[in-house]
């Protein structure tokens, strides 16, 4: 095998780096908005963050489909995330239990992907959000369980309809996707419980 | 406090950390991460057998063994007390499997798994208590058929659990139900708090910490995230109310906790004491003193601390 057709390595003790990257993703999604770290000891394929990364060696198998942006799943991702979790890459968003998206670009847009049904909400799609960085950019007050009573974001390098996508998802509730924006070893939850206060 | 360890050759099982598979695991934490973001609907999840009895809290433990770290300091309760049976018997599990640092401390533990109580202590941000649920469906005592409390839900019709509460007012005067008394969680979802006392919903409401709930049998899986709120069932003229009792705990002289009536020498004397034996011991610790506490001293039944 050449160097350009190896699979770069996945999580060197996948019991506890799952287990940390758990907590993460637990903390992030049980408490929106609040900036979570995962151990960033893994070089993550070309075109996926660290914590998207991580959080999909922590999270997905063969029982979860998933959805990557097409550069993603025809390049070193898509090997590299077959290989390690032994998923199925779908081509149809709608069809994906974990699907990561480029913050910036237009399509998919979140309507795209599962929001369950009301007898099994759970059966969502979790899409992780793909962006420049998660402080520094235009702030946003969110609301719900998990923060008591508001919390301030700033997140960066995300489509200017992104705000308006959350608050028609929020509206689904209990229906909708969960969303988890990742840059570097970083991570934010954004369950459908949250609402989007006010974009500032 | 006692901090219970273990020696090291023990933690080198031919089991896989925390017991639980990996493939499993994972599919516990995609079922909490759900539940987290629905709080008080049942996620479905393939419960595993245990190496503990039914009835022993396997879906308290499945939860556990998907979140425990080496980091994690675990606490185990049942009815308020660390030293039962079913307690002492789950904390050595973990010890065991997961080469878990354990705790009598309600403050110092991450994790507390409990049947049947919340702690005295306020619980903090970054706690995760995990309850051991035997029956998660509010509802089943109304309606049997999975199928249709499945669609209550969906549709958000609790009329049918109104009316019975009603119906227990006009018969009794008051709502009867002293455990497991059913919860509104955000506003959406009717849902079991577990057999806790009613004395514990609120607090429930609007916690810093974390909260899981496993059913191991009926294989479901909720949470109520931090500052959530959660508002047990009423109606505006009958408003909830939680017990009371006459007298404070006998031993610590606490007037704001849930007490059990314990019998002390064999003439069927009784005193009430407090059930969570972590928060009596710490009050008798820092001086409280209740009105029967040197005679408990006297028959044995306490060791009486000094100041
Ligand atoms: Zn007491």
């Amino acid at each position: 095998m050449s160097a350009q057709n190896m699979i770069a390595p996945g999580f060197s003790d996948p019991v506890f780096q799952s287990q940390a990257a758990f907590r993460a993703l637990l903390d992030a999604l049980s408490e929106p908005g609040t900036l979570r770290r995962v151990d960033g000891d893994i070089t993550p394929p070309e075109g996926m963050e660290a914590a998207t990364a991580i959080a999909l060696l922590a999270l997905a198998d063969y029982e979860t489909p998933v959805w990557l942006p097409q550069a993603l799943r025809d390049g070193p991702a898509g090997q590299w995330l077959r290989f390690h979790c032994g998923v199925t890459l779908v081509a149809e968003p709608g069809q994906a239990t974990f699907a990561v998206i480029d913050g910036t670009a237009a399509e998919p847009t979140l309507a795209a992907f599962n929001p369950g049904n009301d007898q099994f909400p759970d059966r969502s799609a979790t899409v992780l959000v793909q962006g420049a960085a998660l402080e520094g950019g235009a702030g946003v007050t969110l609301s719900g369980p998990g923060i008591p009573g508001t919390r301030d974001i700033a997140p960066n390098g995300l489509r200017a309809g992104i705000w308006a996508e959350l608050e028609e998802n929020a509206a689904l509730y209990p229906l909708g996707v969960d969303l988890v924006l990742c840059h570097g070893d970083g991570m934010l939850g954004l369950p459908r419980s949250t609402r989007i206060e006010e974009a500032r | 406090m006692t901090m219970h360890q273990v020696p090291a050759e023990d933690t080198k099982p031919a089991y896989n950390y925390a017991y639980l598979d990996e493939q499993t695991k994972r599919m516990i934490r995609r079922a909490l991460l759900k539940a987290v973001a629905v709080p008080g609907y049942q996620v479905p999840f393939g419960s595993r057998e245990m190496p503990l009895a039914r009835g022993w809290g396997t879906g308290g433990i499945q939860v556990t063994a998907a979140i425990i770290g080496p980091s994690d300091a675990l606490k185990v309760i049942d009815q308020g007390a660390d030293d039962t049976t079913n307690a002492v018997s789950i904390r050595k599990f973990f010890e065991r499997t997961a080469d878990a640092r354990t705790t009598e401390a309600t403050e110092e533990a991450t994790i507390i798994q409990t049947r049947h109580r919340i702690p005295e202590a306020p619980l903090k941000s970054g706690q995760v208590i995990v309850y051991q649920v035997p029956m998660p469906e509010p509802l089943r005592k109304l309606e049997p058929r999975e199928a249709e409390t499945r669609k209550m839900h969906a549709w958000a019709e609790y009329g049918l659990m109104q009316v019975k509460l009603y119906e227990n007012i006009a018969r009794f005067g008051e709502v009867t139900t002293t455990y497991d008394y059913p919860v509104l969680v955000n506003g959406r979802y009717v849902t079991a708090p577990s057999p806790i006392p009613k004395f514990d919903n609120p607090k429930m409401h609007m916690s810093p910490a974390l909260q899981l709930f496993g059913a191991g049998r009926e294989k479901r899986i909720y949470a109520i995230p931090p500052h959530t709120s959660v508002k047990s069932l009423d109606f505006e003229d009958h408003p909830f109310r939680i017990q009371s009792w006459t007298e404070p705990c006998g031993l610590c002289g606490a007037g704001d906790s849930y007490l059990d009536e314990v019998v002390i020498d064999d003439r069927g004397a009784r005193m009430f004491v407090c059930s969570d034996s972590h928060y009596c011991e710490t009050r008798r610790a820092e001086g409280h003193r209740g009105a029967m506490l040197g005679d408990a001293a006297l028959t044995g039944l306490v060791e009486e601390t000094k100041p």
